[in-house]
């Protein structure tokens, strides 16, 4: 029981990550109908900045914890932003109108630009830091080990609930997020009614990246290594995630966020962690099967 | 298909640029010129400036940051530079539609120059071991060009003809490679009798894919295809006793001609035909099974557009439901798309298994798989020569660049957003349909959509 439990907080912690990262997919997605591929290269790049940030935070002898970790999380967010607005300028914005698979490609390649970017340019070996947060609670104490949640845990798991409430807010309330739910119906009759289509677009890249860097930030503080190839792993596994939840729907990517991490870490905490990947592989193409449209996906109506 | 397809599909795509238009009076606005590439520097500041400008260092008691401004003000510099010219040259040209470019002439003989391009492609093909000038460097390159060629016309099978978006296309490959080397070195089996087997086990990967996502489309199908592919690659990654794990399987037979071993002394291919022992003899020959195969592929190819199945993939391209009210079979037809593409990965897989004597998961990565896309939709899909095409020039580019190591993969990357952006519809954007009325009609690779109806 004990064993479940901790299991359950390490499942909770890393499906929290997939989830800040598959809403990015799940709202580029719902908006302009693609698989923003370069969207896990975000999350890499955003996760150097918060490492650089970090190191240059040290440097200049910050010590208190929350106002670095502030600071950091605000820096990271800001390069990221930008690196998603680049990209959707660069790469998708032209294509718009284009056939299904073109943006696809010119995602691919702006994936593999990110990667070999930041290799070159940060070095291909993998960066480690110190622990920052070591602190943590024990909630109960068993025979074999203690079940602990640590300070991380908990910094991760609320921020991604304190984001998700804004985020739906956001969606739900804003004039912002009105635009984004009219181009994700009609972008040509918004346009028509005066929404600025590409602004809107741009916008949703935006809050997507940032929403990367959040996972980017924690992800580094969590593991305390990050190298140049952890976005398509974790860029892979996020896009499950959104898929299994319903793509197009941002509750339905926090769902499937919670659920792959969870199967992850029960899958490697029970059986093996060599095929942790299969399994989560695995149960969304059984997933798909029966449910084609995720779980909390709208069913598609065909229309002839 | 969905609103937001059909929607995006009726606007015209933009020009990417808004900036540096002619002003008014026909002139320079210099001011906007200049005021947007200071704008695009100053992004460009914001993204290299302290990515670029400070590396995260492993030094003694923890990382360090070493400053390298240097290379963020020529980044930058170039950008301004760049963005500047851009604006002054080729942006000014109203409406910038740079597909425009191709003379009206050679639109008009694009069959004509199509022909003969294959034409020359193939003859070059043909002679290229024998082409003066041509070393083993040549004939080693040229092998890996007509691999993925091969691997191009097959998943063409998938994507171009059926429509169905395979993001996993290299787990057959794997699944060749691997068949063939367990076979060999378990049974002792020789390269031509494991070939079939190699395709026929491949297909049978291709089916039990096949069968889940019958009901997928679009991009639920590619995810499913890319998971996939990434399974087959942990399994074989940690199913050591089996797969031999990471460090692969080694020692793997070289074919034989006709029986022949392509070694020194008694009994070899030089002894027997009287020649003298070259090592060269066996990468000739092993130029031209691929060559073989790889025409193998592109007749299939052609001739099942021309059989009633390969008129129901197009069919199911073009509209699944209409498709299905026509009374045929969308399982079979799925099915065998998949079978007969991954058939062609698999025979590809066994010969670059035969031809390496070593493999390791390694060489089956998602990169892979996002390659062989890569060529089938550069090239255009449905469009054999396209494949061919593009095959060569990204992987012949690919090995040309081989000194510049860690460039040329951020290049390549370049290189793929550039052709997108620049021919959205591949390098060849028609072809003809297999099926017609009363005259050939071009239809345009943008019309080629993914099962979606």
């Amino acid at each position: 029981m004990d064993y479940f439990l901790q299991q359950l907080i390490n499942g909770l912690t890393l499906g929290s990550i997939y989830g800040l990262i598959a809403i990015g997919y799940t709202m580029v997605y719902g908006i302009i109908g693609m698989i923003n591929f370069a969207h896990g290269d975000v999350f890499m790049v955003s996760a150097f900045s918060a490492l650089i940030a970090f190191l240059v935070i040290l440097a200049v002898g910050i010590t208190a914890v929350p106002l670095a970790l502030v600071m950091v999380l605000i820096f990271a967010m800001l390069i990221s932003s930008l690196y998603g607005w680049t990209v959707e300028r660069i790469a998708y914005r032209p294509l718009r109108g284009s056939f299904r698979l073109a943006p696809l490609i010119s995602a691919i390649g702006m994936s593999i630009v990110l990667q070999n970017y930041i290799q070159i340019v940060q070095g291909a070996r993998v960066k480690a830091i110190q622990p920052v947060f070591t602190g943590g609670i024990t909630l109960h104490e068993g025979d074999l080990f203690d079940v602990r949640i640590s300070t991380i845990q908990i910094l991760i798991i609320v921020t991604t609930i304190v984001l998700m409430t804004v985020f739906s807010l956001i969606v739900a309330k804003t004039s912002l997020g009105r635009a984004q739910r009219s181009c994700e119906q009609d972008q040509k009759m918004a346009a028509l009614l005066g929404i600025d289509v590409d602004r809107t677009i741009s916008l949703t890249f935006v809050m997507g990246a940032a929403l990367a860097a959040v996972a980017g930030t924690m992800f580094l503080m969590y593991y305390g290594v990050v190298d140049f190839f952890i976005g398509f792993i974790a860029g892979v596994k996020a896009f499950t995630a959104a898929v299994l939840g319903g793509i197009g729907s941002l509750p339905g990517a926090m769902l499937g966020g919670l659920l792959i991490g969870l199967i992850e870490a029960f899958w490697a905490g029970y059986f093996s962690s060599e095929y942790k990947d299969v399994a989560v592989f695995a149960i969304l193409a059984i997933v798909l099967i029966f449910l084609p449209t995720g779980l909390l996906g709208k069913p598609e109506v065909e229309k002839v | 298909m969905t609103a937001t397809t059909k929607g995006a599909q009726d606007t015209p795509a933009k020009p990417s640029a808004t900036a540096g238009r002619p002003g008014p009076a026909g002139g320079i606005d210099v001011a906007h010129v200049l005021k947007d590439a200071v704008i695009s520097a100053l992004i460009a500041l914001g993204l290299f400036g302290v990515i670029m400008g400070l590396k995260t260092e492993q030094a003694p008691g923890g990382l360090v940051l070493e400053e390298n401004w240097e290379r963020v003000i020529w980044a930058v510099g170039i950008v301004f530079v760049g963005r500047l010219l851009l604006n002054l040259t080729i942006w000014r040209r109203p409406g910038g539609k740079i597909d425009d470019l191709m003379p009206v002439g050679l639109k008009k003989y694009s069959g004509f120059v199509g022909t003969a391009i294959g034409a020359a492609l193939i003859l070059v093909a043909l002679t290229l071991p024998f082409l003066p000038g041509a070393g083993r460097y040549h004939v080693d390159l040229g092998t890996l060009v007509l691999t993925y060629v091969m691997l191009g016309w097959g998943l063409n099978i998938v994507v171009g003809l059926a429509g169905l978006l395979d993001l996993g296309y290299v787990a057959f490959y794997a699944v060749g490679a691997y068949s063939y080397a367990l076979l060999a070195t378990t049974f002792d089996l020789g390269f031509w009798v494991c070939l079939p087997l190699a395709f026929i086990l491949a297909c049978f990967w291709g089916i039990i894919l096949g069968f889940p996502v019958l009901r997928l489309r679009g991009d639920y199908l590619a995810i499913v295809t890319l998971a996939f592919g990434e399974i087959i690659r942990v399994v074989l990654l940690n199913w050591s006793e089996f797969t031999g794990g990471p460090n692969g399987i080694g020692q793997i037979p070289r074919p034989t001609f006709f029986g022949l071993e392509f070694s020194r002394g008694e009994g070899g291919f030089a002894d027997y035909f009287g020649l003298d022992f070259s090592s060269m003899h066996r990468i000739i020959f092993l130029y031209y099974v691929i060559l073989v195969l790889a025409f193998v592929t592109h007749l299939v190819s052609v001739r099942l557009r021309k059989l009633p199945i390969g008129r129901a993939w197009e069919a199911m391209r073009e509209d699944e439901i209409a498709c299905r009210s026509l009374g045929l079979s969308i399982v079979r037809t799925k099915l065998t798309a998949f079978a007969i593409g991954a058939g062609f990965g698999g025979l590809a897989g066994a010969f670059f298994a035969t031809r390496q004597g070593f493999i390791s998961p390694e060489s089956f990565t998602f990169i892979e798989s996002a390659l062989i896309l890569a060529i089938v939709v550069l090239g255009g899909m449905g469009s054999q020569l396209g494949v061919a095409i593009a095959a060569v020039v990204m992987i012949g580019g690919f090995e040309y660049f081989r000194e510049f190591e860690q460039y040329r993969m951020l290049v390549f990357g370049a290189m793929m957003v550039l052709i997108m952006v620049w021919r959205p519809r591949g390098l060849v954007s028609a072809r003809a349909p297999s099926v017609y009325l009363k005259e050939r009609k071009k239809v345009g690779a943008d019309m080629v959509s993914q099962g979606h109806g």
